[in-house]
C-alpha cells in the first residue's frame, strides 16, 4: 500500500457511521479497498451493510467529502455488493466500542449454505453490554435501525440494542 | 428514489442528511452482463423480484401508524425497508441488463398495473394482522427458495442481491413464522384470525408455491413448492392449525401481468405524486 493509499484508508475510513456514530465505517467493515492513480485521483470500495440501510447515501457522501478533505482532487466511491457485508466485517475494535457504548455487539454469524428454520427460539447468548449479565432476553428483533435489535437485561433491567449476527 | 438521479454527494448537498435526491443503487458496477448471461432473462427476474418486494413493501408500510404493538410496527416496517432496498437494486440492474437504460423510478412509477409482474398475494389488501403474518410467511418462504437458488447466478449483481437477501428473508420468515404459531397456539380470537387469513390466502397460494420465477436461470423446478411445503407443515404442527396444502392450478397470474383490482389501486398511492409531478426532486 503507497502513503496515498494509507492516508485514504485513514481518511475514508475514519468517517463515523451516521447512525451508529461511535464506531467507524472502517470499524464496521464497510471498506473494501482503496486505489490510488499517483495523481491525486483515488477510488474507494465500499460495502453497504444492508441493501435497505438508509444511510448509505449519506456515508457515500461523507467518505467523499473526508478524502476530499485529506487533499485528495478526484474521488470515487464505488459501491461493492459481492461479497456481501456481514457482521463478521466487524473488526474487534468496532466491537469493542459498540460494547462500550451500550450496544451488544453481534456473535458468530449464522452458519451458511441451506436455510434452516428454527421456530424454537434458538437466540444466540447475548451477554449485557451495561452488567454483563448473561440472563437478557430479545424484546423486538426490529430496533431503532435495520441493523439492531432492541434486547432488555434481565438482571439489571435496562434494555439495550443489540447489532444483530447476519 | 428520485427522478432526477441526483448524485448525493455534490458540493451542494452537504447540509441535508441524506442529499436532495437517491442516488443509483448500483453506482460503480459494471453494466454489462458477463459473458453467458442472459440480459433479458435476468431483467425479466430483476423486475418479478423487485415487484414483489415494492408491492409488498407498500402493503407493510400501511401498518406504520397502526400497528398492535409499538416492537411489530418497527419489526413490519423494517421488513418492508429490506424489501425496498432489495427492490432499489433489482429494479437498477434491470434497466441494466435489458438495453432500456430505464432507473428503478421508470420501474416502480412510471408503468401501469399490467406492466408489473408481482405474485397476486403480495397485492391483497393489508387485512389485519394475521393475514399479514401469513402472507408474510409464505412470500418469504417462496422468496427464500428462490434468492436461495440464485446465489449462483451468472449476474453478479443478481448473484449479490440473492446471496444478502437471502439473510434478510430469513429474518422475515422467521418473524413471520413466529407469530402465525403464536397466533394458531393462543385464544379463541387469534385462531379465528388465523383460521380466516388461511381462508382468506388459500385461492392465490398455488401461485406463490408454483412459481416458476427463476427457473429460466436455473432455480430448480418445484424447489419452491418443496420449500413452502416443508415451511408450511412445521409451522402448522407448531400451531396446532391445519394450514391446506394449495392444489396447483393452471392459467395465467401476477406473473403474466394477470392482477386482482387492488393492485391498480394501490399503485395509484404509491405513483400519484410521482405522476403528478414528473421529474420533481426534494
Amino acid at each position: 500500500m503507497t502513503a496515498a493509499e494509507a492516508l485514504a484508508w485513514r481518511a475514508a475510513g475514519g468517517v463515523p457511521d451516521p447512525e451508529l456514530p461511535v464506531v467507524t465505517v472502517a470499524e464496521l467493515g464497510m471498506v473494501r479497498g482503496v486505489a490510488c492513480d499517483g495523481a491525486g485521483g483515488v477510488v474507494v470500495r465500499l460495502a453497504p451493510t444492508y441493501a435497505g440501510c438508509p444511510a448509505v447515501a449519506e456515508i457515500r457522501a461523507d467518505v467523499a467529502a473526508a478524502l476530499r478533505g485529506a487533499g485528495f482532487a478526484r474521488v470515487e466511491v464505488e459501491t461493492v455488493w459481492s461479497p456481501p457485508w456481514t457482521s463478521e466485517w466487524i473488526t474487534e475494535a468496532g466491537r469493542r466500542k459498540l460494547a462500550a457504548a451500550g450496544i451488544a455487539p453481534p456473535g458468530a454469524a449464522p452458519a451458511r449454505g441451506p436455510v434452516a428454520l428454527t421456530l424454537s427460539a434458538t437466540r444466540p447468548a447475548v451477554p449485557c453490554p451495561r452488567c454483563g449479565a448473561r440472563g437478557t432476553e430479545e424484546v423486538s428483533r426490529s430496533g431503532g435501525t435495520l441493523c439492531t435489535a432492541l434486547w432488555r437485561c434481565r438482571a439489571c433491567r435496562e434494555p439495550f440494542a443489540h447489532l444483530r449476527e447476519v | 428514489m428520485n427522478g432526477t438521479g441526483g448524485e448525493g454527494d455534490g458540493p451542494g448537498d452537504a447540509r441535508w442528511a441524506f442529499g436532495t435526491g437517491f442516488e443509483d443503487p448500483l453506482h460503480g458496477v459494471a453494466v454489462e452482463p458477463p459473458p453467458g448471461a442472459d440480459g433479458a432473462a435476468v431483467a425479466r427476474v430483476c423486475v418479478a423480484l423487485a415487484d414483489d418486494a415494492l408491492v409488498g413493501a407498500q402493503r407493510l408500510a400501511e401498518w406504520v401508524t397502526c400497528a398492535p404493538e409499538l416492537e411489530i410496527e418497527l419489526a413490519l416496517a423494517n421488513v418492508g425497508l429490506d424489501l425496498l432496498g432489495q427492490a432499489r437494486l433489482l429494479y437498477a440492474r434491470a434497466g441494466q441488463v435489458d438495453g432500456s437504460g430505464r432507473g428503478e423510478d421508470d420501474f416502480a412509477y412510471r408503468r401501469a398495473a399490467a406492466e408489473f409482474r408481482c405474485l397476486r398475494l403480495a397485492e391483497l389488501p393489508r387485512g389485519d394482522f394475521a393475514f399479514t403474518a401469513l402472507r408474510m410467511l409464505a412470500l418469504s418462504s417462496a422468496r427464500l427458495a428462490v434468492l436461495d437458488g440464485l446465489r449462483g447466478a451468472a449476474d453478479p449483481v443478481l448473484a449479490a442481491v440473492a446471496e444478502r437477501g437471502v439473510t434478510e428473508v430469513t429474518y422475515h420468515r422467521l418473524f413471520a413464522a413466529e407469530w402465525v404459531v403464536r397466533l394458531g397456539d393462543g385464544t379463541d380470537v387469534s385462531r379465528g384470525r388465523l383460521g380466516r387469513a388461511v381462508e382468506e390466502a388459500g385461492p392465490w397460494l398455488a401461485e406463490v408455491w408454483d412459481d416458476a420465477v427463476g427457473a429460466e436461470l436455473g432455480v430448480a423446478p418445484g424447489a419452491v413448492r418443496a420449500a413452502c411445503a416443508a415451511d408450511w407443515g412445521r409451522v402448522a404442527r407448531e400451531a396446532g392449525v391445519p394450514l391446506p396444502v394449495p392444489v396447483p392450478v393452471g392459467g395465467s397470474g401476477g406473473r403474466a401481468g394477470v392482477h386482482t383490482a387492488h393492485l391498480p389501486v394501490l399503485l395509484a398511492e404509491l405513483q400519484g405524486v410521482a405522476r403528478a409531478h414528473p421529474g420533481a426532486s426534494w
